[in-house]
């Protein structure tokens, strides 16, 4: 076997003094799929940036088959065949998936212009070429974000790729999309491409890697055969210590109905019926898991409960108050906290800073306000105890919050959301993007929140998340709820999931549920 | 009939909308592109304003309408390129670019007319030749039609020809695809080593080609002669006609002739005995309303598209 890439003791350090990349060594095989697994912060997302020019290292080599490489920008690096996936798709919404393609490299047509058949032809030939199939006459904004994912890793094929970097491709995808893009990538070996991604799923790893490196503390800690590695082993190897995967032990007690949630619906301006009739109650001291297919109406559900959006009839009673249709601050006064499926949108302000964005929702309070003046000493305080509290990685308080790697931006969010002490914590995705150890104490804060007899509604597209955590589950389908099942610790993924593909409906006395 | 009615019917009423409609729609489509590359300009009125005094000062020294129009070309494109140095290369706010070359074209122009002219009056000003009027064969001797659509300025036609090129430019080149992309998504744009600060001067620099035509309509066709702020808000007009117009070519003409009627309208009425300020309102008046009902539409459309796509598309994805 070959070795396509080869780097050796690359160190990194960033303008502000953080080192992210260590005397960092790999080696990546030719026609093999390389995993990098490590915990946020480690640096992996570092690396990949430096291998594909996008940012470039204090110290280090690159080989690239053989030649030592140093790319100045991302052109050269795809110039010699290294192609990339963001974390963040890379594509122009209003643009066609053919058009997206050709983006840069466009057929002309007399020199002046754009060889429209030409473009067609070619991003369909390239599809067909890899089997990945993709609507190329559509526009990006139309196709769910798994297709768009397809599109990106054919926009690298297009330019020749032999190697195709993946940062976190699976973090926002459903499990279906992450099947479908398992076997594309299995798909793209055989055509002998060689594929490096990162990914916090260690299950996906085993399942698709050849081989993995691991990274902690911006230094990698070893490459190995995926082969001789449990998941239980990598875990170890990344954190340093183990980590229980098992199931929350039941609550200790189970208190009064918190929120009640009465044949709420929700229509769309398209005029889809998003959420049909939902009927649900949460009690104190209990976590209920929401189980369901990605766009199955989960979003809306969490806006219209958090505030974000006015349902179109229904109630939802909070503490015994209707607060549908009351703003986010309302609600949030009530005693609600949120924790948004999507970080970057709904959780932080990117270029502000750490504080800032811990105070978001409290800045008109005592202690961090007086009249009309921030009391920053306070503020400060109390964001370095968050800090500690959450084991936030970061310089200091005072970082812009788009500076921190994924997972510990989603700390951020998860610590500002927890600290305001809520009666009710309404959890989405709580740990996208969030590597097994800082998931594990996700997981235990939200567990103590249980405990102290707060009311934890958990929406995830991670069943095993689900499962770990919840008291009792229900499952949403095609915006209606389709189960209920009282008791968690009795149930399997192979329970739920005819339920969350619309195979099997539960029928309550009334023909819907009501748990 | 009411004689403001017969008036508005009438095949004159519709001629002078497409005269008024013309410095608008110019600038309308300046400012379509630059936002298509995802830079907002507002420096049209300043573009405009120094394209219409160079092309009248280079007519009046050369007698040439030739190098007139290129003058007025070169300088609404050199101001253009200018705001692309201090909003890509100097990294400056481009609104506050925008303001200040405005100011700049403003104060720049009177200075020189009071150079030229050694008159400081708010109505001195400088005579020039003018483009000449066309008339369509065959078309002309059409009835009703012929009166609205022959007879204007040749550069009411090229005007309507800006349609046709903004459309292939945008839509059917190479340079078009990288505009579009640069505004929607520029890291998108420069992950696949596009220049994105490149094709934004580029859209600026056609802006300024588009906004010095309206310029040199105006000092050169809708009338004869340069005279201080001649310009009167036209290029911020322009801005919301491209805005309403959705930065479409089509739009931008239609919302561009919207505003040619209101203009055309006002015009009309000032004969009547109305106070002139309020008529002078009534364009501006027009613009807000529209701009107001226009945001309010798009409002209503906006709130969580995000899932509902994905609703009936999960098959699709499996
Ligand atoms: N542009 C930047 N400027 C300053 N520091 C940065 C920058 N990007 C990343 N860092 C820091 O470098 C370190 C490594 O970040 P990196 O994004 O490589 O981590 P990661 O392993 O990808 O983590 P995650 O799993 O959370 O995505 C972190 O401490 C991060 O805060
Ligand atoms: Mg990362």
């Amino acid at each position: 076997m070959s070795t396509i890439l080869e780097i050796e003791n690359i160190l990194k350090v960033y303008p502000d003094g953080v080192i992210a990349n260590r005397d960092v060594s790999l080696r990546v095989e030719d026609n093999t799929i390389h995993a990098v697994v490590g915990e946020n912060g480690a640096g992996k997302s570092t690396l990949m940036k430096i291998i594909f020019g996008i940012t470039s290292p204090q110290e280090g080599t690159i080989r690239f088959r053989g030649k030592e490489v140093r790319f100045k920008s991302p052109n050269d690096a795809i110039r010699s065949g290294i192609g990339m996936v963001h974390q963040h798709l890379m594509l122009a919404p209003d643009l066609t998936v053919a058009e997206n393609m050709v983006l840069g490299i466009e057929p002309r047509k007399r020199k002046l212009f754009l060889d429209q058949e030409e473009t067609l032809r070619t991003s369909k030939k390239v599809s067909e070429e890899y089997g990945l199939d993709v609507p190329v006459e559509k526009k990006i904004r139309d196709l769910p974000i798994g297709v768009r994912q397809r599109v990106e890793i054919l926009k690298a094929l297009f330019r020749n790729a032999e190697l195709l970097i993946l940062d976190e491709p699976t973090a926002v995808l459903t499990p279906q999309e992450v099947e479908v893009l398992f076997k594309t990538l299995f798909k793209l070996k055989e055509n002998g491409k060689t594929i490096l991604f990162i990914s916090h799923k260690l299950k996906e790893v085993k399942q698709i890697a050849d081989r993995v490196t691991v990274m902690r503390d911006s230094r990698v800690i070893t490459t190995e055969e995926a082969s001789h590695l449990t998941e239980e082993k990598i875990a170890h190897l990344m954190v340093g210590r183990d980590i229980a995967g098992d199931r929350l032990p039941p609550s200790p007690a189970l208190g009064d109905i918190r929120m009640s949630v009465r044949d709420l619906c929700y229509v769309t301006d398209e005029n889809i019926r998003a959420l049909n009739n939902i009927n649900f109650d949460l009690r104190a001291g209990e976590i209920l898991g929401l189980a369901g297919v990605e766009g199955n109406g989960q979003t809306y559900l969490i806006k219209t409960l958090t505030g974000l959006l006015e349902p179109t009839s229904g109630d939802i009673l909070l503490e015994n108050r209707n607060i549908a249709g009351l703003s986010p601050r309302q609600v949030r006064e009530l005693g609600l906290s949120h924790i948004p499926e999507d970080r970057m949108d709904d959780g932080v302000a990117e270029h502000t800073s750490l504080e800032e964005n811990f105070i978001v929702d409290r800045y008109y309070k005592q202690p961090f306000s007086r009249g009309i003046r921030l009391r920053w000493k306070d503020i400060t305080s109390h964001s370095m105890d968050l800090i500690k509290r959450f084991q936030i990685l970061t310089k200091n308080s005072r970082t812009p919050v788009g500076s921190l790697s994924g997972g510990n931006i989603q700390k951020v969010v998860v610590a500002r959301e927890l600290s305001s002490d809520p009666e009710v914590i309404i959890a989405a995705q709580p740990t996208r993007g969030v590597d097994v150890g800082s998931e594990e104490h996700i997981h235990s804060i939200l567990k103590e929140a249980r405990d102290r007899g707060k009311a934890v509604f958990l929406v995830s597209a991670d069943l095993d998340e689900i499962l770990k955590l919840s008291t009792r589950v229900i499952v949403i389908y095609n915006g209606g709820l389709v189960a209920h099942f009282p008791d968690a610790s009795a149930v399997t993924d192979k329970d739920l999931g005819p339920y969350m593909l619309g195979v099997k409906k539960e029928e309550g006395s009334s023909g819907k549920i009501h748990p | 009939m009411n004689p403001l009615l017969k008036s508005i019917f009438s095949t004159e009423f519709a001629f002078a909308v497409i005269r008024v409609m013309t410095p608008l729609l110019l600038p309308a489509l300046g400012v379509a592109i630059t936002n298509l590359a995802g830079s907002v300009n507002i420096a049209l009125e300043g573009i405009m304003l120094i394209a219409a005094f160079f092309g009248v000062l280079v007519s009046a020294f050369t007698g040439s309408l030739f190098l007139s129009l290129l003058a007025g070309i070169a300088a609404g494109v050199a101001l253009a390129a200018i705001l692309g140095y201090f909003h890509l290369k100097l990294k400056a706010d481009i609104i506050l670019g925008a303001i200040a070359l405005n100011l700049f074209a403003a104060g720049f122009t009177i200075f020189m007319l009071f150079l030229i002219t050694g008159d400081k009056g708010s109505t001195s000003s400088l005579k020039s030749l003018v483009f000449p009027s066309v008339h369509i064969p065959l078309i002309r001797h059409i009835p009703v039609l012929g009166d609205i659509v022959s007879g204007h300025n040749v550069l009411t036609y090229v005007a309507v020809l800006m349609v046709l090129v903004f459309y292939i430019i945008v839509y059917k080149t190479p340079l078009g695809l990288r505009i579009r992309a640069v505004g929607q998504n520029p890291d998108a744009a420069a992950s696949v080593g596009i220049k994105v600060d490149r094709i934004k001067l580029y859209a600026l620099m056609l802006s300024g080609f588009f906004g010095a035509l309206g310029g040199l309509y105006l000092s050169m066709g809708y009338v004869s002669w340069f005279s201080r702020d001649m310009t009167a808000g036209r290029g911020f007009i322009a801005i919301a006609a491209s805005t309403l117009g959705g930065n479409l070519p089509m739009g931008t003409f239609l919302a561009s002739l919207l505003f040619g009627v209101v203009n055309a309208f006002a015009i009309y009425i000032a004969s009547l005995n109305v106070p002139s300020e309020l008529i002078q309102m009534i364009p501006y008046l027009v613009t807000l309303v529209a701009l107001t009902i226009f945001s309010l539409r798009t409002l209503r459309k906006r709130p969580a598209k995000k899932e509902e796509k994905k609703l009936h598309v999960d098959e699709a994805a499996l």
